[in-house]
């Protein structure tokens, strides 16, 4: 056993830099059966699992690496659905480093077990062999159940919520179903037949997708209440927040929300077979410095920019992406300049943005998220070329739902306010995820959805939550 | 879901259709919206609902077939399906009793004029309409204007119907004769709309414009409607698309409309009206 855990964590195959930047095909291919099992073979089996700790979905790692370890590829899968119905957006987007990789005893010594990609694995072997196996839900309680918006959040909750028998709608405003992992993270961070086959899993559970269905404008909170005993808001943070800079209207300037919805959603990288276009000059400057900024940078150099700069007002210490994303956007050739904000955009006569003014900052003190709030220095303007311009700084909540919901107490930045529950202040309503937190991860939004499902539970039937317990017999 | 119940051809490439959506018909109010996709490959686009007829489940749909999109929905008949169809999005106009209101219409712009104008009449206002556009054979809705309004007048750039003229000389003249107006919507082309706006802002009459720059999701999600109001910017899918005609920067918005238009050619070259499929119905069209 110990040579095997000497023998070290087994890398991930990638697609070579100079192939993917032609295409949006996924980069990190995949473990290999072979892989998986040396991988899976590292696990320590601590009978005080700490991954578990940190997985905010408590999937049953030690006992799904096991099952792989022994080659039970398809009961592996079985168990993580015990407790994930989503192995393959996890086991690709989760940032492992900071949850149950980061709690793994062996990376005190040596690197963790790489339970994210054994997650991803399994799902992919799954999905590759054709049958998806799924757990059959329990018997209908007769409660009803409505979602709002089919992002991480609304999906865990539904997936949930089905299992335990209830009927469940989830509304998406949409012409496709999955929130931001539809419209916002690329097809080389999630191929998108990996979120179908996941979307698929979770109709297989009875759940009912009902796309371009406007909650606040195609029918009101109220009026679902009346079809449903309860209702789960997840409708996240899906505003984007500009500069507020002068020259932020020229052309040229997205918003990252808006680049990535029309490559994502509307396939503007196969424009004119796909009739809506982007415009993505060769002199792109990314501004921000989270996963929204990698993802928009790495789809400008897949749709020809020549230089992709990514702006970011700290340095790369405080970046907010995950490492991975960084890394990924350095091999593919995307510039950093850190420790500048812009001041201005400047066009031509035609009104296309031709200069970024930005100015010089220094790390001051630690601001209310304990990272160095960035200062300007002052005289140290300077200028950069480019004609294109997205900006990535964030998101703000969605208004709809609490503009057209009169008695839905919500903070002074529109989010909605909880209880520790997940309840608002609206009987029979819930909402978790970004729309309460403000942006956050794929993977929180997830577990605040679970958490929300099991009060639903709760509120319906005044009983706890079968609680992940696996139920009989499996189809 | 979204048939097309009813197709007519009411001008040169402009069309009107009725299409089934109960739930956005019994929900929709003046002034709101619905974005489209007419097949896969299409792109989001945003229309008016002219008007609805709850009962029946049906909002009634006027375009003109300019753009790649706009021809694939000028394409279809009567029994298909629009792909996807979502609303009722926008803030519904604020109605209110002004007293005299002024309604105008450029174009095919005066479909969107014409459930604003009803509710306006509904809410007890003195209407009066004018109805402008390139020649006789483009103004549409005459007589559904005239139902509505107490007076109606029609003009055309080459004066081949009604007064020869724009519908800022209309205005204008009604202006220096002294009538009272004490609301103005203007909706049409952007030049037209701006035209309205420098015409009654000396006089201080309140102008309402409906604003239709480029959207994809129509929620306040991507910020590509993205407008200057008072030198502040709003998004016209959320914050509209009806503003203060005297606050909005014209200049920008027109910019803006413009971004994709090399583009929307090379795409509206490959979509040419022979390429895109014609069912039987339409064929008594190719002698057109």
């Amino acid at each position: 056993m110990v040579s095997e855990v000497k023998a070290g964590r087994q890398p991930m195959p990638e697609q070579p830099p100079d192939e993917r930047i032609h295409n949006f095909d996924e980069v990190p291919l995949g473990y290999t059966p072979e892989q998986a099992f040396a991988e899976a073979r590292r696990c320590l089996q601590c009978k005080r699992p700490h991954c578990v700790e940190g997985c905010p979905v408590k999937v049953k790692i030690p006992q799904f690496v096991a099952l792989i370890a022994e080659g039970r590829f398809e009961e592996a899968a079985r168990k993580i659905k015990e407790t994930n119905a989503f192995p393959g957006i996890c086991g690709r987007l989760c940032p492992q480093e900071g949850q149950c990789e980061l709690t793994c005893v062996l990376g005190r010594r040596d690197e963790p077990v790489a339970i994210g990609r054994l997650e991803r694995f399994v799902a992919d072997w799954e999905r590759a062999r054709g049958d998806i196996q799924h757990p059959d839900p329990r018997p209908p309680t007769g409660h009803s159940v409505g979602v709002i918006g089919s992002g991480p959040g609304g999906l865990a909750a539904a997936a949930d919520l089905a299992m335990w028998g209830h009927k469940v709608t989830v509304y998406e405003l949409f012409h496709a179903a999955g929130g931001v992992l539809r419209y916002g993270i690329p097809r080389f961070r999630l191929p998108r037949e990996v979120l179908d086959a996941e979307l698929e899993y979770l109709e297989s559970l009875g759940v009912e997708l009902r796309l371009n269905f406007v909650v606040g404008r195609t029918a009101t909170i109220d009026d679902l209440l009346e079809e449903h005993g309860a209702v789960f808001v997840a409708t996240g943070a899906g505003l984007p927040r500009f500069l507020d800079v002068p020259g932020e209207n020229l052309l040229g300037v997205y918003s990252a929300n808006e680049f990535l919805t029309r490559v994502n959603l509307m396939r503007a990288d196969r424009f004119p077979e796909y009739h809506t276009p982007v415009h993505c000059g060769d002199d792109v400057i990314v501004v921000g410095g989270g996963n929204v900024a990698m993802d928009a940078a790495r789809t400008a150099v897949r749709l020809g920019a020549r230089k992709v700069t990514v702006l970011y007002r700290r340095t790369r210490a405080e970046m907010p992406a995950r490492d991975e994303e960084i890394v990924h956007a350095e091999e593919e050739g995307v510039r950093f300049e850190f420790l500048a904000a812009p001041l201005e955009m400047l066009g031509d006569d035609e009104g296309w943005l031709r200069v970024m003014r930005c100015e010089r900052m220094e790390l001051g003190a630690p601001d209310e998220t304990g990272r160095r709030r960035p200062v300007p220095i002052e005289g140290s303007e300077f200028e950069l070329p480019c004609d294109t311009a997205i900006v990535a700084i964030g998101s703000r909540a969605h208004p709809l739902v609490p503009d057209t919901t009169p008695d839905l107490e919500v903070s002074r930045r529109g989010y909605i306010a909880i209880d520790e529950t997940g309840a608002t202040s609206k009987p029979g309503v819930f909402a978790g995820g970004d729309i309460v937190t403000g942006a956050a991860t794929v993977i929180e939004a997830m577990g605040a959805g679970r958490r929300a499902a099991e009060s639903i539970h709760r509120y319906l039937t005044g009983q706890e939550p079968p609680n992940g317990t696996p139920p009989p017999g499996v189809r | 879901m979204n048939e097309i119940v009813a197709r007519e051809q009411i001008a040169p490439e402009t069309w009107r259709y009725l299409v089934r959506a109960p739930e956005i018909a019994a929900r929709r109010r003046a002034g709101q919206f619905v974005v489209l996709r007419v097949y896969e490959k299409g792109e989001r686009f945003p229309l008016t609902v002219v008007s609805s007829d709850p009962a029946e489940g049906t909002i009634e749909l006027i375009f003109q077939a300019v753009g790649t999109s706009t021809r694939m929905l000028a394409a279809m008949c009567p029994g298909d399906e629009i792909m996807d169809l979502a609303g009722p999005l926008g803030r519904p106009t604020h109605i209110e009793r002004f007293g005299v209101c002024v309604v105008i219409g450029g174009g095919y712009g005066m479909a969107p004029v014409i459930p604003i104008a009803q509710a306006q009449r509904d809410a007890g206002n003195t209407l009066i309409g004018i109805d402008g556009a390139r020649s006789r054979e483009h103004v549409i809705l005459e007589d559904r204007l005239r139902a509505i309004c107490d007076r109606v007048e029609v003009c055309t750039d080459d004066g081949s119907y009604g007064h020869h003229g724009f519908v800022t000389d209309v205005l204008r003249e009604m202006i220096e004769a002294g009538e009272r107006i004490d609301y103005v919507l203007a909706i049409g082309p952007t030049p037209m709309m701006r035209a309205v706006a420098e015409l009654t802002r000396p006089h201080g009459i309140h102008t309402v414009v409906s604003l239709n720059p480029i959207m994809v999701d129509g929620t306040g999600m991507c910020g590509g409607c993205r407008v200057e109001v008072a030198g502040e910017t709003k998004f016209a899918c959320i914050d509209g698309p009806e503003f203060d005609g005297h606050l909005v920067d014209f200049e920008s918005l027109m910019r803006r409309q413009r971004m994709y238009s090399e583009m929307e050619g090379e795409a509206r070259r490959m979509f040419e009206p022979h390429s895109t499929p014609l069912c039987a119905c339409q064929e008594d069209r190719d002698g057109e």
